[in-house]
């Protein structure tokens, strides 16, 4: 069962509109990158998907049941969500206890717990961190506490606000691997991103936000192929395929091998 | 004169169990742009704790060798004094914020009202910084309801406004969209063009290709290289240090795999046009059915 986004429209409280009639599907296990502007929406459409914030109009249903008609303790369990900054999100005084804040508080039994926050741990690379304070750790690391303590739940979908932001390339390597298994193990990756070149290498469906309304949901190829919607979403092409467009080599070529192949 | 010199210079913190900086000696040049690049957690962030003088002076921990700044010891030099000579743009945009100003306007002016800047000017320096960063619109508004790219743009707005002749700026820009990462790069670029000293942490590498002189490689707590840009972002050392190289580089790279080598090795988009531009005019027939 999906998450669907039907027409829903975020406003604050003073009326404005963060976010503007939007309509969305994310199936089960998709991979999905949201991209855009800074304020054109993004953070405000996923937190809807998690029910940190309910719809002012149109309606959000996950495995369809209505956002509005759950608690949102109840719906953040089925969908997960990985604040942009981990301050938002930590408050451990370890790591350890940080990843089992959730196991504690849904009163799970040692054993699970333990294979559940072993999994977590392993998966965002922090085994080693465990006993250290989250807030002496640089600010890359704290951030994949952050995805851990989200993995340790039993989450269908996991919603990444700005993964890569700060990320050296081996955490790069370590965050695909960590994408790779949750796709195999059928858990849907939603993540807003500015890095175009992790969009083009690790996804293939591509949602363009601007102004609060989605303006391209598409392939890589689709999207970042339509000079319109780049700048209307003020994006920008990866350096490769913007070089192969510049000289004529093609318009739909996203990938190094494939630009590589077509200069003789 | 040199800008900064570190000599030998070790420093573990007070909680670490191993240096996080070892060994590292090194001349900064006034009016250059340089590039500190290399993984998490390598160094970087402390480098730049040491030049700016948070280390020692606010950070604790064991400070071995020797650091100069415009010639002087740093532990001669008034922390204060130091913190209105030198920029610093910190990592993490939600620890700059200050957290007691109402609106972003103000929030800007606050290094400048602490350095003593008279009214008039003041205003001058923010409006001007407001309008070169596109921060019209949020001037008024509260800096703690901002969103996490904007919040970035207001903590480098606060610094540029001050207008250090030197300017520490570590990852300015990871929560910025394509477009204002550039406009932050544009300003970088303006200040170099004044003759500002700059040192800049960055993991975007083509823009680091695109904008700086030289570049630092760290690796654990080492430099592994230092050098001109050209040289550095084609080297053996950069990867060693985990450091990828800029796209069209390893573009340049694949093809000299694929028995396609260009003339020389690009760092930056504009020269990878010219290279393969030249190697297709080589080979006319290959390219005539496009």
């Amino acid at each position: 069962m999906p998450i669907v986004l039907s027409d829903a429209s975020f406003s604050y409280p003073d009326g404005s509109l963060a976010v503007d009639s939007v309509t969305l599907r994310i199936n089960d296990g998709e991979r999905i990158a949201i991209v855009g502007q800074n304020g054109a929406g993004k953070t405000t459409t996923v937190k809807m998907m998690n029910g940190l914030l309910k719809p002012s109009s149109g309606s959000v249903t996950v495995d369809g049941l209505a956002t509005t008609d759950q608690t949102t303790a109840t719906t953040a369990r089925t969908v997960g969500y990985v604040f942009q900054n981990p301050d938002d999100q930590i408050f451990g005084s370890d790591v350890q206890g940080e990843l089992e804040y959730m196991p504690k508080y849904l009163k799970w039994d040692a054993e699970v717990t333990e294979q559940r926050v072993g999994r977590a741990a392993k998966m965002t690379g922090i085994r080693r961190f465990l006993k250290v304070n989250p807030n002496d750790l640089p600010f890359a690391i704290k951030k994949f506490v952050a995805i851990g303590a989200i993995l340790v739940g039993d989450c269908k979908y996991v919603i990444l606000d700005e993964p890569t932001a700060g990320l050296d390339d081996r955490g790069l390597k370590l965050l695909n691997r960590m994408m790779d298994q949750l796709e195999a193990e059928g858990v849907a990756v939603i993540a807003i991103t500015h890095d175009m070149r992790f969009v083009v290498d690790s996804f293939t469906r591509v949602v363009a936000m601007a102004n609060r309304k989605i303006i391209a949901d598409g392939s890589c190829e689709e999207v970042f192929g339509n000079d319109d919607v780049l700048s209307r979403a003020k994006l920008k092409r990866p350096e490769v395929p913007q070089l192969a467009r510049e000289l004529g080599l093609s318009t739909t070529a996203l990938h190094l091998n494939a630009v590589v192949a077509l200069i003789r | 004169m040199e800008l900064v010199s570190l000599r030998n210079v070790g420093f573990t913190y007070a909680y670490g169990d191993k240096p996080a900086l070892n060994d590292v000696s090194l001349t900064i040049e006034p009016g250059l742009l340089y590039g500190v690049v290399g993984l998490n957690a390598s160094g970087k962030s402390t480098l730049c704790s040491v030049v700016r003088g948070i280390i020692p002076h606010f950070h604790h921990g064991e400070l071995t060798g020797e650091v100069k700044i415009k010639g002087r010891d740093l532990l001669e030099w008034d922390p204060a004094e130091l913190s209105k000579s030198i920029g610093y743009v910190f990592q993490n945009p939600f620890t700059q914020i200050s957290g007691v100003k109402d609106t972003v306007f103000e929030e800007i002016a606050l290094g400048l009202e602490n350095l003593g800047v008279d009214r008039e000017e003041m205003i001058d320096r923010v409006t001007t910084v407001v309008r070169e960063l596109g921060l019209e619109a949020l001037i008024r508004k509260n800096p703690n309801e901002l969103s996490g790219g904007q919040r970035q743009k207001v903590a480098f707005a606060s610094i540029i406004a001050m207008d250090a002749d030197f300017i520490i700026i570590d990852e300015p820009t990871s929560q910025l969209d394509p477009d204002a990462s550039e406009a932050v790069f544009g300003i970088i670029r303006k200040l170099k063009e004044r003759g500002k000293s700059i040192i800049l942490v960055e993991h975007k590498i083509d823009l680091m290709a695109e904008y700086a002189d030289r570049i630092i490689v760290m690796k654990a707590g080492r430099v592994v290289m230092e050098g001109p840009a050209r040289e550095v972002l084609v080297s053996d050392e950069l990867s060693q240090a985990g450091v990828p190289y800029p796209e069209v580089t390893e573009l340049a790279f694949a093809l000299a795999n694929a028995g396609k080598p260009l003339r020389s090795v690009p760092i930056t988009r504009a020269e990878a046009r010219e290279l393969v531009s030249a190697r297709i005019k080589e080979a006319p027939h290959a390219h005539s059915a496009l």
